[in-house]
């Protein structure tokens, strides 16, 4: 199928919209827009980080899910305790694959679930006691573990515990960082304020923990791999790289992460963000207080590599920029291989995308690399700088959806007619069952790593083990193909 | 009265941020920046207007109070 023109694009939002009532009109109507990439500022064209519309359907998280799932779940040395009812943990748990080493339940623990299960009387009678108890407990069944935190589900908050001042008490108790995170599901508008929160509870509870300890051994070449969460290893497939050219990773947020990085990342150089939406404050706090720089990078596709490995050796002297060079240049026979294989199967296809953090538009490159155009993308959660990074990757009059609802987005695909759509697991089905190849692009399906060049190689074959799989000729009821009908009008 | 966070980017150019509104912005002119004397008006790349009280030069990147003179076109 053709692209769209800009008024075709226009359009159909147009006709996506007319379903709604005036209000919810008018308000969907800023979160939808036709990508224009000369505009320098997205707040000209699409508004995001608003409350979602009663009555529609979306796909967001809450900023429970923001700190616990994301941001501090993946410390794998800590145990975080999912603070309320056993649903919110235990729906969540180990479903985003962060992988880490270490055997877990004795020095790690990042795929089990700790909570206080809350029930009624705690509700009543207030949880502090309970939660007391439960540092307690974990320091005597989990010797090893490195610290505890303590993430509030929205009872918490509603019911007024203090566990900051447990927290406190823990502390002294069991002579380990214990961290209260406010990030109760209620707050904010998404996951997002989630990631906020636990970023400023890492500020103010564990970065300054080893200020003017100068015990840890600095290299000039020392730098953090901050907002890579490790899923199906992709931090591990980012980590060789930047190794292979001379640098130090002195830290990982948080996929396999550990508490003592992070406490020592403010001893690095350079602080290197993947996940711009979800760590960028942190980021933004060290480079005030210790005067780190950061740089955002993008270690999807070969092309996107390169360039982000020429951008981080620049930081630095002529020793890593010829170390970026040699990296570039050992895997070129590797990964214009992998483009060889793969590019003319997938050569032209269209895909859209509907995604969080920094996906909707850092994965754009390593399609392009094979040849695939991205004519659809959307955040879930996505705030106006995402969005300003978003519309220059982006080809002109294609669509930009922000907190789509299932709505729009199946009406969306209708028209535009994909080869392949990479969204969530809640999307999963219906597209599937529309007879359209879909990739989950939150965990890789099961799949992945999908950074570095490793990861590039994993990223081609699953695009084209999904796009040209034959069961998508199989969906429809042989009767109800053309040919189908042919022959039971024969067989009549 | 919002917090602005502030640092200069690699040609040197003032870079405004406001957390809370996921602002990030070029300044286009700063009204005192000079050896001893830094603040006054500035006005971003988006033609908004922002007050600083004058202060000596502070060493960026930093947060300050900014006052919001006018917002531009909106
Ligand atoms: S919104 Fe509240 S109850 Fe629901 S998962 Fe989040 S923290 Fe739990």
């Amino acid at each position: 199928m053709a692209a769209l023109t800009k008024e075709e694009t226009e359009a159909l939002i147009q006709e996506v919209l007319e379903i709604y009532p005036e209000q919810a009109k008018k308000d969907r109507a800023k979160h939808l827009a036709v990508n224009d990439p000369t505009l320098e500022k997205s707040n000209k064209c699409i508004t995001s980080n608003r409350k979602s519309q009663p009555g529609v359907m979306t796909i967001r998280g809450c900023a429970y899910a923001g700190s616990k799932g994301v941001v501090w779940g993946p410390i794998k040395d800590m145990i975080h305790i999912s603070h309320g009812p056993v649903g919110c943990g235990q729906y969540s748990r180990a479903g985003r694959r962060n992988y880490y080493v270490g055997t877990t339940g004795v020095n790690t623990f990042g795929t089990m679930n700790f909570t206080s299960d809350f029930t009624e009387k705690d509700i009543v009678f207030g949880g502090d006691k309970k939660l007391a108890k439960i540092i307690t407990e974990i320091e005597g069944l989990f010797p090893l573990h490195k610290g505890i935190s303590i993430q509030s589900e929205c009872p918490i908050g509603l019911i007024g515990d203090d566990i900051e001042a447990v927290a406190k008490k823990g502390n002294k108790e069991i002579d380990k960082p214990v961290i209260p995170v406010r990030c109760e599901g209620f707050r904010g508008v998404s996951q997002s304020l989630g990631h906020h929160i636990a970023n400023d509870a890492i500020r103010d509870w564990v970065l300054g923990n080893r200020d003017g300890d100068e015990s840890f051994p600095t290299t000039p070449y020392d730098v953090a791999v901050i907002g890579d969460y490790n899923i199906g290893g992709d931090a591990w497939a980012s980590r060789t790289l930047l190794e292979e050219m001379g640098l130090r990773v002195v830290a990982q947020w948080s996929g396999d992460g550990t508490l003592a990085e992070i406490e020592n990342t403010p001893k690095v150089k350079l602080n290197l963000i993947h996940c711009y939406r979800s760590m960028n404050y942190i980021a933004r706090h060290m480079e005030e207080k210790y005067k780190i720089p950061w740089i955002e990078y993008n270690f999807f596709g070969p092309t996107k590599i390169a360039e982000s490995l020429r951008r981080i050796a620049s930081h630095f002297d002529d020793t890593i920029k010829e170390g970026a060079e040699r990296v570039i240049k050992r895997y070129e026979a590797e990964y214009q291989a992998v483009i060889d294989k793969y590019k003319p199967r997938l050569e032209g296809k269209r895909v859209m995308l509907y995604i969080g953090g920094l996906r909707p538009r850092h994965v754009i490159g390593a399609y392009e690399d094979l040849g695939m155009e991205v004519v659809g993308t959307g955040y879930e959660f996505g705030h106006n700088d995402d969005y300003d990074r978003t519309i220059k990757e982006m080809g002109n009059a294609t669509l930009l959806y922000d907190d789509v609802t299932g709505y729009e987005f199946e009406e969306f695909v209708k028209r535009v007619q994909p080869d392949l759509i990479g969204s969530g697991i809640k999307e999963k089905y219906i597209f599937q069952k529309m007879g359209i190849p879909f990739r989950q692009m939150h965990s890789w399906d099961y799949s992945g790593p999908y950074h570095g060049y490793d990861g590039f190689a994993i990223f081609a074959r699953d695009m084209d083990m999904t796009l040209n799989n034959p069961c998508w000729k199989q969906v429809k009821a042989p009767w109800k193909t053309e040919a189908g009908s042919e022959d039971v009008k024969i067989a009549a | 009265m919002p917090s602005v966070m502030l640092k200069k980017n690699s040609e040197g150019k003032l870079i405004f941020y406001v957390p809370k509104k996921d602002l990030e912005e070029v300044a286009e002119s700063v009204e005192f920046d000079t050896a001893d004397k830094w603040g006054g008006e500035v006005l971003l790349a988006d033609g908004s207007k922002y007050y600083f009280e004058p202060i000596a030069p502070p060493d960026f990147p930093i947060t300050l109070r900014a006052k919001r003179l006018d917002s531009g076109e909106e």
